[in-house]
């Protein structure tokens, strides 16, 4: 019953860039006070690459996807800047019929918790063909026909009786996996998977993360998968941005920045690991607790955190200091990140 | 590690099944979930146990048995010789003193309406034997300082704090009465990284402290590694393999153990390429209607036919220095650590 997989092998083609996001930036007007949710984040995805967007709770990686997809709730939410190109276009000046195109076409997502996101009332296999329905205008039989295939391709096992089943009969991770074939349904280019395992056990979530490598092997799609675990950033992305308060501080080949962190946060993560060698010992821990979105910090958001702070860190914004070429690091002491003790 | 010669507690045996039943006026036993089914170990003083498995394997189950939160179905708990299970009154009262809990999710377990004063000193209230009431205050503030939050902050509400320091609103409640054994159910999961590391360095000093016994019960096994002298590893309400951390972690003998450490991922792209790994297929079977014989073989590779007629019992083995539940125990690295 149990095949012996080996990981994913890294590194993927590059063609031109798919999607491109520049400078964007999104605030929540609330009652308490505008939330800048995400500061002026730039990424790039190539197809077949996979891009891991690594940050905790508030750091602004799920806004920024919602707003790659457009279904950001506005309002609350307001783009204030910046650009989302597909393709060279720009997705935040489109209209929205052909905007809706895009989604499930062009980019698609899976979700976290797929008991919410999936209709309760609904069978399974009548949502996956939905997007045939709606898209592609496919007749009713030939819908249903389209989402046993993709059931199957899942590997959801009995597809063609389990298509008639309910979302609550299903596991956590067939759950999953049926959210995961409504995404592929109509071959998007880019597929982002907003902690698609987080709430899944360790080994089906083995299962759900090989199925997503295996998924864009096969079609070659450009994956940006959000998440906060270090051990499956590790196992799947070739490269990684690593976000805090709305920003990313930290971009790097997922090599790099394992062997040697550039910037004082996510060095702080990888060093709070707790590692074999070191029990017993108390674990690295970063001091205090992320920023309030209400009332950000001056200057470098992290500087109260900060083992490297100087003066400057309190009134400078650290721009995106470029480190031999395909890294980043937004640290004014980036150098003595990179210089100091590697893991 | 501390390993006096009497445990702090026993559990022997213990089982819990909850009915299934059908009809509205006259209910039928139809079957029952067989949340845990035969859990022994020991705990000894300063010692943490850490337990290990996934969703539904009876955990959390054997959490609300240990603190009498659930009567068992049969089976003993003893606390410092006395049996928690059979206590009732006064004395379930008094026994409750010594073992206490630290909930997972820090947004629910404290009352929204309750000062933190109020939230840490209901303990007292409870038991106001430990505490005399002019004292409660000093207490309560003094608590606060050692879990590490301000003790001026007594009368603020718990939406005015942030993950982390919920926690340990939620470590100081479990602390207000000087127990010997804390059960903390996936303490630190709810929590950012960042944050997490800082509420796992203070569980470790209270615990050096206090000389606390933990029952450490959690899903992310790198976490479980750090703070555990001795893990347990549950699947379908039974523990498959039990011993001391580095035997569970470097040389792992019963299937599911190495499959559940292999599926963990490793935090280092390093070598990725090569790692092997055991994927699992399918889903734990339904604890309403466990498989014959091993619980595990449905989904073994190392299954033959005497694994569906006959339970294996969790024992050294010639291939296990450590007690594990599979007839074909044999070590096996597969985190590939060397």
């Amino acid at each position: 019953m149990t095949e012996v997989l080996s990981a994913p092998s890294g590194g993927g083609t590059h063609g031109g860039a798919l999607l491109e996001v520049e400078d964007l930036h999104v605030e929540f007007r609330t009652r308490a006070g505008v939330a800048k949710a995400v500061n002026g984040v730039t990424y790039r995805v190539d197809a077949g690459e996979t891009l891991a967007v690594l940050g905790e709770s508030g750091s602004g990686k799920s806004v920024t996807a919602q707003t790659i997809m457009g279904i950001l709730d506005m309002p609350p939410g307001k783009v204030t800047g910046g650009q989302i190109r597909f393709r060279g276009v720009d997705l935040l000046k489109m209209p929205d019929d052909q905007r809706r195109k895009i989604r499930g076409e062009g980019i698609s997502m899976v979700f976290q918790d797929a008991l919410s996101a999936l209709n309760p009332v609904f069978p399974v296999g009548w949502q996956i063909a939905e997007m045939f329905r709606m898209h592609r205008g496919t007749s009713r039989s030939e819908a249903k026909k389209k989402a046993v295939e993709l059931m199957d391709r899942v590997r959801i096992p009995a597809a063609r009786d389990r298509a008639n089943d309910y979302p609550h009969q299903f596991s956590g991770g067939m759950r999953q996996r049926i959210m995961i074939a409504m995404a592929i349904a109509l071959d998007p280019e880019i597929l982002i998977a907003d902690e698609p395992t987080t709430a899944l056990d360790v080994t089906v979530q083995a299962q759900i993360m090989g199925l997503l490598a295996e998924l864009q092997r096969d079609s070659n799609m450009g994956l940006i998968l959000i998440t906060h675990d270090l051990g499956v950033v590790a196992d799947v992305a070739d490269k990684i941005a690593v976000m805090y308060g709305g920003r990313i501080v930290e971009e790097a080949p997922v090599h790099d920045l394992y062997r040697r962190p550039a910037h004082p946060y996510s060095k702080g993560l990888l060093e709070s690991i707790p590692r074999v060698d070191l029990k017993g010992h108390e674990l690295y821990a970063i001091k205090g607790m992320p920023p309030n979105l209400l009332d950000m910090p001056s200057g470098c958001a992290f500087h109260p955190r900060c083992p490297y702070r100087r003066d400057n860190c309190v009134t400078d914004v650290p721009a995106l200091y470029p480190i031999d070429g395909a890294r980043g690091s937004a640290c004014h002491y980036w150098r003595e990140v990179l210089d100091g003790d590697s893991r | 590690m501390a390993t006096p010669a009497e445990p702090i507690l026993e559990v022997r045996d213990l089982v819990k099944h909850f009915p299934l039943t059908q009809g509205i006026l006259f209910k039928r036993q139809i079957g029952a979930i067989k949340a845990v089914d035969g859990v022994s170990f020991d705990l000894h003083r300063g010692e943490t146990l850490g337990v290990v498995g996934e969703s539904g394997c009876g955990k959390s189950t054997l959490a609300k048995l240990l603190m009498a939160l659930e009567r068992p179905t049969s089976g003993s708990v003893r606390i410092n010789g006395r049996d928690i299970t059979t206590a009732r009154g006064g004395d379930l009262k008094r026994m409750r003193r010594n073992i206490q809990m630290v909930m997972q999710d820090p947004y629910t377990s404290l009352n929204p309406r309750m000062t933190v004063g109020d939230i840490v000193g209901e303990p007292f209230e409870i038991h106001s034997e430990v505490a005399p009431k002019g004292d409660r205050r000093r207490r309560v503030q003094e608590l606060l300082e050692v879990v590490g939050l301000n003790p001026d902050h007594i009368n603020r509400y718990p939406h005015q704090f942030s993950g982390g320091q919920r926690q340990r609103i939620g470590i100081a409640r479990g602390l207000a009465l000087r127990p010997e054994i804390i059960i903390c159910d996936e303490p630190v999961s709810a929590l950012d990284v960042s944050i997490q590391a800082q509420v796992m360095n203070l569980l470790e000093s209270l615990q050096k402290e206090f000389e606390l016994a933990y029952i450490f019960i959690a899903h992310d096994l790198s976490v479980v590694r750090h703070i555990s002298h001795r893990v347990a590893v549950m699947y379908l309400g039974k523990i498959v393999e039990i011993g001391r951390d580095a035997e569970i972690y470097d040389g792992p003998t019963h299937p599911y153990t190495q499959a559940l450490l292999s599926a963990v991922p490793v935090p280092d792209p390093e070598g990725r390429e090569q790692r092997q790994r055991i994927i699992l297929q399918g889903d734990p079977p339904s604890p309403a209607n466990p498989p014959s014989g091993c619980r595990f073989r449905t989904r073994c590779w190392k299954a033959q036919e005497i694994c569906a007629e006959q339970e294996p019992a969790l024992e050294i083995r010639p291939g296990s220095p450590h007690s594990s539940a599979c007839h074909f125990a044999e070590v096996r690295d597969v985190v590939g650590s060397g």
